[in-house]
């Protein structure tokens, strides 16, 4: 049995999640991710349909890479992400329908989410099913962790909560402690994205 | 009018589809580094989302909306859930037909624009301000005035950035934040001088 660091499913993994993840590195798709980093609930929505999204549209387009022809490929690109997306939100009115409210327009958005786009043309056109579906998972988790990380810290410091339960005791508030309000607007997140790039270019020019 | 008055100011400043949706950030940035780009490219948005917001409303409650068929004798149709694919379609189609337009009457806004165009069809702002139209509600004059001041914020934003980016080349950076984080740290600062005018009512 090959060694697992050398097969390239394990590779295109260790690609997506770590080398080249895709806010910092790619400055991909960085458009709906800020929006629902107010709270983690709605990150971690996002980010479950966004991996729910490219994982599928990654493996469709890998099982017809052969039959598409190549001048109307970006066409068929679109429509199945369309179709995925459109399942997407369609199952979140149904079935979470408090967050989909909070999500709003931005579910829809992930059609034009270029990480999306950007797997299907560069990965899934050259790369069997399998691998196409790992790396498409791969790259939606490591989406979603940098969504989720930034939306830990809005929530904590704008509201003092965690997934909605209080975190930050009574007595801090009693002592004089403030939510910081400006986690809850829009330079927050902008500001945080920047203290996030910080600390990885440092942590990975130090290795 | 008041109310037209009051959603263009918003579109423009305190509700920035850049600055508060983020929006468009992709192409914002990756071109924001030059005055001239950012100018060309904010123009083209403007151009585009005055266009297609419009008729992605005249499309959508037409076409689309709960009972929007009636003329056609079909009253308890919902066709809502097809309007991501029919927007996106609309959009490009739309850019397709404007670079048509300009190349064959005016080679001088072609070659100012022409290059952004196909750039267009993924921005997500243009999608974004077509979603936001329909949650919103507007009628149809406060589409066209929302289309309007959506494209005009985003190009205001755009070439702001521009002109920061240029006084920063001589700035002392740290080294980790240098390039992008510096530019979202800025973008930072700049939102929070659009929310300012979130104190003016008219």
């Amino acid at each position: 049995m090959p060694k697992l660091s050398k097969s390239p499913t394990y590779k295109a993994i260790a690609e997506a999640l770590w080398q080249s993840n895709p806010i910092s590195k790619q400055i991909l798709g960085i458009c709906s991710a800020l929006a629902v980093t107010v709270q983690l609930k709605t990150a971690l929505v996002m980010g479950l349909a966004l991996t729910f999204v490219v994982a599928f549209s990654n493996l469709v387009i890998s099982l017809l890479r052969r039959q598409i022809p190549r001048n109307i490929r970006i066409i068929v690109e679109v429509a199945v992400i369309a179709t995925l997306v459109i399942l997407a939100d369609e199952f979140l009115k149904a079935f979470m329908y408090d967050v989909s409210k909070q999500l709003s327009v931005f579910v829809g958005l992930i059609i034009t989410n270029c990480i999306v786009m950007g797997r299907a043309e560069t990965f899934a056109m050259g790369n069997p099913p399998w691998r196409s579906f790992v790396d498409g998972l791969a790259n939606g988790i490591g989406y979603a962790s940098i969504l989720v990380g930034v939306a830990f810290f809005r929530e904590l410091l704008g509201s003092g909560k965690l997934f909605g339960f209080q975190i930050v005791p009574e007595s801090f508030y009693a002592a004089g402690y403030h939510d910081m309000g400006l986690m809850l607007l829009a330079p927050g997140a902008f500001i945080m994205i920047g203290l996030f790039v910080w600390l990885e270019h440092t942590l990975l020019k130090d290795k | 009018m008041e109310n037209l008055i009051s959603i263009f100011v918003n579109s423009v400043f305190v509700g920035n589809i850049l600055l508060a949706y983020f929006l468009g950030m992709c192409s914002y940035l990756s071109v924001s580094k030059n005055l001239q780009t950012s100018l060309g490219l904010g123009l083209a948005v403007t151009f585009v989302m005055t266009i297609t917001t419009p008729a992605n409303w005249l499309l959508y409650h037409y076409l689309l909306a709960p009972g929007a068929l009636s003329w056609a004798g079909l009253p308890d149709v919902n066709l809502g859930f097809l309007k991501l694919v029919l927007f996106i379609a609309t959009i490009a189609g739309i850019v397709q037909i404007v670079e048509m337009v300009i190349d064959r009457y005016s080679q001088g806004l072609y070659n100012a624009l022409g290059v952004f165009l196909p750039l267009i069809t993924v921005n997500c702002a243009i999608l974004g301000a077509a979603l936001f139209m329909v949650e919103r509600r507007y009628t149809f004059a406060e589409t066209m005035v929302y289309g309007f001041g959506s494209g005009l914020g985003w190009l205001l934003a755009i070439v702001a950035m521009a002109t920061i980016m240029q006084k920063l080349r001589y700035a002392d950076i740290p080294e980790g934040l240098q390039g992008f984080g510096i530019r979202m740290i800025v973008t930072g600062l700049m939102a929070m001088a659009f929310m300012l005018f979130s104190g003016i009512t008219l």
